[in-house]
């Protein structure tokens, strides 16, 4: 039986301290990660906000481990009206040095039951995730458009 | 013929890649472009219904000895991905991996599937849960890129002790 979480392991050819800036600096996320600038004073408890372009925050949560370059954990959960069922899931990031390389391992865990978060973020951290690796192999994100990562249904 | 409908997929991994479909489909498929990003195998097809799907060790012995089951260049590809360590397949069932090509935006998206036909544990696997996503972040850096990545993973241990207490053969 499959657990109610999402695991992703990518390895990006980069080291851990720019990986870490690309994961939690919003000049960095605005380029790969849809237009999202994620905005956080980054202290344990603070509050954790993903911001469009327009200056609409779409998902809000709470950061609760933030030791640079190794562990980064936040909770997040939509705040529109189609997940008005769902909790804030807390999302792990993992970056251990791998040779030249990091293995970078996001674990998205402790979904509300029957919610809508797990099937929209399942199809939405490999998008963000690979243009992450795209951005710091080459210098250049994907272009994958909005529509690619929409849950069916 | 494998009754495709009697597989549950177990393991999906997606990644994205600035590429085309044709590249993506060449690089799964040929032993010239496997060799660079997955750690010296060699992958050999022969791309129709039926038609054998191998893939070499770096020492050239055969490390899976599947078959193609469904072959739709360069959308989707399903083959039997059967490991030949002994009594492994009469134990554990064949393994069914399917390759799914879509086009987004300008990159490709490319979903791997991997299905048994019967429950599994999770220490089985965590065999194709560690390899699949170093394979496929090698292969996305190599059409990216020109060059792949050099992954060094451990074994997976849990796969091989739960293989060995099960009575197959493990290198």
């Amino acid at each position: 039986m499959s657990k109610p979480e999402f695991v992703y392991v990518t390895y990006i050819e980069t080291t851990p301290q720019q990986l870490w800036e690309a994961l939690t600096d919003g000049d960095f996320t605005e380029r790969y990660w849809f237009g999202v600038r994620l905005r956080s004073d980054w202290k344990m408890g603070s509050s954790f906000e993903m911001v469009h372009g327009d200056g609409s925050v779409s998902d809000a949560g709470k950061v609760v481990e933030y030791d640079p370059p190794k562990r980064l954990a936040y909770t997040f959960v939509n705040l529109s009206e189609t997940y008005r069922n769902d909790i804030p899931a807390l999302a792990t990031f993992e970056l251990e040095p791998h040779g030249k390389l990091v293995k970078l391992t996001l674990t998205h865990a402790g979904f509300a039951e029957g919610g809508k978060m797990l099937p929209a973020i399942s199809k939405g951290w490999p998008a963000i995730l690979s243009s992450l690796k795209s951005m710091l192999e080459t210098g250049r994100p994907l272009e994958i458009p909005r529509t690619a990562i929409k849950p069916e249904g | 013929m494998i009754d495709v409908d009697s597989f549950t997929s177990t393991t999906v991994y997606t990644i994205y890649i600035a590429s085309t479909p044709d590249k993506v489909w060449q690089a799964l498929t040929t032993a010239e472009f496997s060799r660079q990003y997955f750690f010296g195998f060699a992958v050999e097809a022969k791309l129709q219904v039926g038609g054998a799907f191998i893939v070499r060790a770096p020492d050239g012995s055969l490390h899976i000895d599947g078959e193609v089951i469904a072959c739709d260049p360069p959308r989707k590809l399903t083959v039997t991905w059967n490991v030949t360590w002994p009594g492994l397949v009469e134990k554990l069932g064949p393994t069914l991996v399917t390759y799914e090509i879509e086009q987004a935006g300008d990159a490709v998206r490319l979903t791997m599937i991997e299905a048994h036909d019967r429950p599994l544990s999770e220490d089985i696997l965590e065999g194709g849960r560690q390899g699949w996503p170093a394979i496929l972040s090698s292969l996305k850096s190599l059409l990216e890129t020109g060059k792949p990545l050099t992954v060094k993973t451990a074994p997976p241990q849990r796969m091989l002790a739960a293989l060995k207490a099960m009575g197959i053969g493990t290198p």
